[in-house]
């Protein structure tokens, strides 16, 4: 008998249709982008079609990194990103701790608290956060921003780390302080080493959260020299005339080191998602 | 186990390990919060920016009394309804295309997550560029197949559309993934049988892979419409604003209009609320009757 997971040849052809086909409708719009950024000067309003561009060339790359402030904007974003980095990491990670093994008042709400902010609609905690930062005279500066990103993240990355914490056994802490170890020594020097995978993934999602985010910079970050990424690449495109070719090269610089992490990183979400709703 | 989850009494040692999330959660979330409850009754916008006061609730009249809350709202439903039909009709189908025996299916997984790895305002302008009259793949695509040309960002249904593509584009991935790991947990046996005793294609869907990948789907999809309800970034950047006269919103890109461009800082605030009282509302009720079914399965 034929296994379930076995097709027919009339259901093989169909099935590798239907991948190609969506395949296509997947990685058509990025193929695109490579094709602009690659076409030399003159060329960049062209109605070609070809994925590969008749002359291709590289120039449109280093004049977006020598004629334009694309190396400022990317010292913006990977100073914010990286300080966002650590301080998301140092905040869910002791958080997600005191979630997963303290019994404390408010726990419950704490974290069923944390979960009600991924309802807020974005605008509702901006318009306040930005009078806020305003009076406090924090408006157009990094600090404003770092500290709003460092807290977009948190909600997930702090059950994420409770969920790793839960798998670690408890008898290695038991063990710990019958030999004389302070709670903290033990979280320091033998949990938090056991959970090294989960503060990576942490890393990275704090990281990531605050290299590809538009509207809180659009609304904190004036200074055009303290633009970041995101409200650089934007400039491109709301001039008179969009340049199509400085905007794709930058797109492209952007996204390649996010997407190359996230195709790395998608075996440990996607099992941490399915885990997390099998759970809950 | 019992041991092993939140077992040690030690308020002190917990409070302190919170402590630092809660400073930021408070200033960035929960501060902003009751200060936008306080905004929404007040009459702050740029005449009264620094002397503003309480004015009771005259922004939510004036919300429920213009047409445009009924209008986006309609909208911000219709958007979220068409996109998460389309992202978890898509990725249930591709998940269980991926789920079967097939060669090279790694490659096609890798290549087909790739939408969702993008950041999401590169999405929203690239997705823009393609769909520009003049040179854009999608305008220059049809033309040159079929010989006619959309007016995708000029017309007010045109642009609606093009948000929609755009959003599809980059949400299938996630439900795809989420229902290939659900596939994955169903016994082939449960197949084996089924076939045994006869049952069509139709019936092992219906009794056998949707029952079974539900659990994991549902909160998947409670989340999926709420992040649709409130995406900005794509409305936004593909419609850049709301093009054609601020025509293309949902009701979180209108509210982030009044507020940081026609500074109707009470309004805009009375506004958030209303919508977050409807995701409050309606993720509770999902929550709820989706655990109610549960219980009789």
């Amino acid at each position: 008998m034929r296994k379930p997971r076995d097709l027919s040849i009339a259901g093989k052809i169909s099935a590798y249709i239907v991948l190609i086909l969506f395949t296509l409708f997947a990685i058509y719009p990025i193929l695109r982008v490579i094709t602009i950024s690659l076409r030399p000067g003159d060329r960049l309003l062209s109605k070609s079609l070809a994925v590969i561009p008749p002359n291709a060339t590289l120039e449109t790359y280093i004049k977006l990194f020598t004629e334009e402030p694309f190396l400022q904007w990317l010292g913006n974003s990977l100073l914010i990103s990286g300080v966002v980095m650590f301080v998301g990491v140092g905040l869910a990670a002791t958080a997600g701790y005191a979630f997963s093994r303290y019994k404390f008042v408010g726990r419950e709400a704490a974290m069923f608290g944390l979960i009600t902010t991924q309802m807020f609609p974005l605008t509702m905690l901006l318009l306040p956060l930005f009078i806020m930062l305003i009076k406090l005279k924090l408006y157009d500066s990094y600090i404003g921003l770092i500290i709003a990103y460092s807290a977009t993240a948190l909600p997930f990355t702090t059950w994420q780390m409770k969920g790793y914490y839960d798998t670690i056994p408890f008898s290695l802490e038991e063990a710990a302080y019958i030999d004389g170890c302070t709670q903290f020594k033990t979280f320091w020097r033998i949990v938090l080493p056991l959970a090294a995978p989960a503060l990576v993934i942490t890393a990275l999602f704090s990281f990531m959260a605050a290299w590809s985010e538009y509207l809180v910079a659009a609304v904190l970050i004036q200074d055009q020299s303290l633009f970041t990424l995101p409200l650089g690449l934007k400039t491109f495109q709301s001039a008179m005339e969009t340049s199509w070719g400085l905007y794709s090269a930058g797109a492209i610089m952007v996204s390649l080191p996010v997407v190359i992490l996230f195709l790395i990183l998608s075996r440990w979400l996607i099992s941490g998602l399915t885990l997390g709703s099998v759970k809950g | 186990m019992a041991l092993s989850v939140g077992n040690i009494q030690n308020n002190r040692l917990a409070y302190l390990y919170t402590l630092p999330a809660i400073i930021v959660m408070g200033m960035v979330v929960i501060y902003p919060f009751f200060y936008n409850i306080v905004l929404s009754f007040s009459n702050m916008n740029l005449t009264h920016f620094n002397d503003w006061w309480i004015t009771g609730v005259d922004n939510y009249v004036s919300v429920f009394k213009e047409s445009t809350f009924w209008y986006f709202l309609f909208k911000t439903i219709l958007w979220t309804v068409v996109n998460v039909f389309f992202h978890v009709t898509i990725g249930i189908f591709l998940a269980i295309i991926l789920n079967k025996d097939i060669k090279g299916k790694s490659y096609f997984r890798t290549l087909l997550i790739l939408p969702w790895a993008v950041p999401q305002y590169i999405t929203a302008l690239t997705w823009r560029g393609m769909f520009n009259s003049e040179y854009g793949a999608i305008s220059l695509t049809l033309d040159r197949l079929f010989g006619f040309q959309i007016p995708w960002l000029t017309t007010e249904w045109g642009a609606f559309t093009a948000c929609v593509i755009t959003n599809v584009w980059l949400g299938f991935p996630f439900m795809m993934i989420v229902a290939l790991g659900g596939l994955q947990s169903i016994p082939d046996e449960l197949y084996e049988a089924a076939e045994i005793d006869g049952a069509s294609w139709w019936h092992r869907l219906k009794n056998i892979t949707i029952p079974l990948i539900k659990p994991v789907m549902i909160p998947a999809i409670t989340l999926g419409i709420i992040w649709t309800f409130n995406n900005f970034n794509i409305v936004w950047l593909v419609s850049n604003g709301g093009e054609p006269a601020d025509k293309t919103h949902i009701l979180v890109s209108w509210i982030y209009k009044s507020g940081f461009r026609y500074f109707r800082m009470g309004y805009a605030a009375a506004f958030s609320m209303i919508i977050f009282v409807i995701l409050l509302t309606f993720s509770w009720n999902f929550i709820k009757k989706t655990r109610a079914t549960e219980a009789v399965y």
